[in-house]
């Protein structure tokens, strides 16, 4: 197989809320959720999607670019994907990106993957734990002019002019050939996403966004202030970059809540209504006397 | 077209037919049935769009199912499913007939081709509604009341929060939603409708995808049929507890279901899984074990006829639309339910 093609992947992640371990203390009491006591995480898929991007790096010669569009507190999964492996990693950020349905977050995306230019292959997790939608990975192919692989398992080949792809679905799977450049959403069983290496986290340990300085200041105290912590940064390529709207040639009107052609219109929050429910006491004769019962109601038998 | 026809197709719902060899999808008959009932409500039509190589033979029992038109994209390119030439042709005809609402079946192909669509056509979408109503939605900031708009009502945020979607201003209003969340209809040999056959045609970028093979497999759970479903959560949580979990199901004549957190801890296949983003059931008896019975989770089995839940916390949303509650370990209560059962059977 040939080597060192030099391939820009571009690999698109998202901090969400671990919405996997919603526990008792999450649920406040009128029934509305507490996101603040949901960890962030890295979205899982996502992370399967850094891994394929880094393999193929590895496999063909290349480099990984990783965006994300967040809140600044979303640099925390940029310095993951960096303790793994990424070359360099953007934080997209801006108030008014706040609120994007899928429709404004994958045109902002958009945005920012054009500015990175020079792309051979973009990489999503195939949904957000957050949101399950999958449509933001769509989304952003069709923005971006790109063919699109959802479901897509394992690279089988790889040349500067086409990809192949065994995309998996529950009851199946497809082997399919497409141009470059494409974007690639990425299942979950597509492979084992490899840990944060330690060498790597030592190096990047530092990478930071600007508005993390004070706090680095307070840990760093040999830096004077916080102009030469970032030229220090810079110098070492640890200034984790930020892009705001300014960065970014869009069209306001199409950003945040302005530009989501969808609207909430109203939350219930559900306070279940007590069926007429039974304790059954989890002891021998308890346990008898319900399946008599279910018997008797021709429900079980 | 005339002023009337062009305002009638302003209440049009469009549904999309998912067809694999000939053979329509499931939840494409189940959309058709609610797409006819918003039709009616909204004063409109109910369209098919109906695309694939040879496939007008299956025209008319999308008539018969509650269409009123179907519109017929044949082409050989249209043979299986693939997200570029299936867009273009569905965006040139929604841009030709500007319908109301859009469904599409949130199965992979859908979930593929829906936000393409959406994109494509710049307008709102919404994943794996679990329940579509019809309403009016008053716009504060405009001070407007956009009528007769789709409620698309899903459980958003991992909590305790269902929401409803409106797009007030673009068109169609899109949403997917899950096979067994709608019911479909009786077939009506009687039904009349039109068929239109529409032109096709691609440029070569939309060709930039070939399928090189495929392998499908049967389904090898049948939960949507299943009288009986014993279903697992995070609660049961060793392989023994999942054994227990299988004796139980077996016993009942019945089929394994799993929450989302089984189904993430490995114990069983996404294919068991229940819930908004899993199967949506209705049998006669569903046991929740170990399930605390998250919203995502109760969308998918509210609707059983007799719900026996167990879990130790006494205070588990599960419970509260149990008909039966037993606070207890499933490692304890389980193995009880399997004896009593295998001594009445006797």
């Amino acid at each position: 197989m040939p080597v060192n093609q030099n391939f820009h992947s571009v690999v698109l992640v998202k901090q969400v809320p671990d919405t996997r371990h919603v526990t008792g203390e999450v649920m406040t009491e009128d029934g509305t959720m507490n996101r603040g006591a949901l960890p962030a995480i890295f979205n899982p898929e996502d992370l399967n999607a850094l891994e394929m991007a880094l393999r193929i790096k590895e496999q063909f010669g290349g480099k990984v670019t990783v965006l994300t569009m967040g809140p600044l507190q979303a640099a925390e999964v940029l310095r993951e994907a960096l303790f793994r492996g990424a070359d360099r990693v953007v934080l997209v950020s801006d108030r008014k990106f706040a609120g994007a349905d899928t429709q404004a977050t994958s045109y902002t995306l958009k945005c920012a993957v054009e500015k990175l230019g020079d792309y051979d292959l973009v990489f999503c997790g195939r949904q957000a734990i957050d949101g399950d939608t999958a449509q933001v990975g769509p989304q952003v192919a069709e923005k971006l002019g790109l063919p699109q692989i959802t479901y897509a398992e394992s690279v089988i080949d790889l040349n500067e002019a086409e990809i192949v792809v065994r995309r998996a679905f529950d009851l199946g799977s497809e082997l399919v050939r497409c141009t470059l450049p494409c974007l690639l959403t990425v299942v979950g069983s597509a492979n084992r996403p490899r840990p944060a290496s330690a060498r790597k986290r030592i190096t990047y340990k530092m990478a930071a966004i600007p508005s993390e300085y004070p706090k680095l200041l307070k840990k760093w105290t040999e830096f004077a202030d916080e102009r030469s912590l970032g030229e220090y940064l810079a110098e070492r390529k640890l200034n984790i970059e930020v892009w705001t709207v300014a960065d970014l040639a869009v069209d306001e009107a199409e950003l945040g809540l302005a530009g989501s052609p969808t609207q909430v219109y109203k939350i219930n929050y559900v306070v279940l209504e007590t069926t007429d429910s039974k304790e059954i006491q989890p002891t021998p004769e308890g346990i008898q006397a319900l399946i008599a019962e279910l018997i008797q109601e021709y429900i079980v038998g | 077209m005339n002023t009337e026809r062009s305002e009638r197709s302003e209440r049009n719902v469009w549904i999309f037919i998912e067809q694999d060899e000939g053979q329509v999808a499931e939840v494409s008959l189940e959309l058709l049935a609610k797409g006819r009932e918003i039709a009616d409500q909204l004063g409109g039509e109910a369209w098919a769009v109906l695309c694939g190589n040879q496939v007008e033979s299956l025209a008319e029992p999308v008539i018969q199912h509650g269409a009123d038109q179907v519109l017929l994209a044949d082409h050989p390119e249209l043979e299986l499913y693939r997200t570029l030439p299936y867009c273009r042709v569905i965006t040139n005809l929604v841009q030709q007939y500007e319908p109301s609402i859009f469904l599409i079946g949130a199965t992979p192909v859908g979930r593929d081709l829906a936000p393409r669509l959406a994109s494509a056509l710049k307008v709102g979408l919404t994943a794996d509604c679990t329940d579509l109503q019809v309403g009016d939605y008053t716009s504060k900031k405009e001070n407007k009341v956009y009528q007769d708009l789709l409620y698309q009502i899903r459980p958003a945020f991992g909590g305790n929060i269902i929401a409803t979607i409106v797009n007030p201003k673009t068109r169609p209003q899109m949403a997917t939603v899950r096979e067994g969340v709608m019911r479909r209809g009786e077939l009506d040999p009687t039904r009349q409708g039109r068929i239109e056959k529409v032109k096709v045609s691609f440029e070569s970028c939309d060709l930039a995808l070939q399928v090189l093979s495929r392998e499908k497999r049967e389904p090898t759970v049948k939960l949507k049929d299943a009288p009986v479903i014993v279903a697992a959560g995070a609660g049961v949580d060793t392989p023994e507890e999942f054994e227990l979990v299988r004796q139980l199901a077996n016993a009942l004549g019945g089929e394994v279901g799993a929450s989302r957190a089984a189904v993430d801890a490995g114990f069983i296949s996404r294919e068991h899984q229940i819930g908004q983003t899993g199967s949506t059931v209705r049998p006669r008896l569903y046991i929740a074990a170990g399930i605390s019975g998250a919203i995502q989770h109760r969308a998918g089995m509210d609707q059983s006829s007799k719900i026996i839940a167990i879990n130790t916390d006494p205070n588990a949303p599960i419970f509260r639309i149990a008909h039966y509650k037993i606070v207890g370990d499933v490692a304890e209560v389980l193995p009880l339910l399997i004896k009593a059962l295998r001594e009445k059977a006797k």
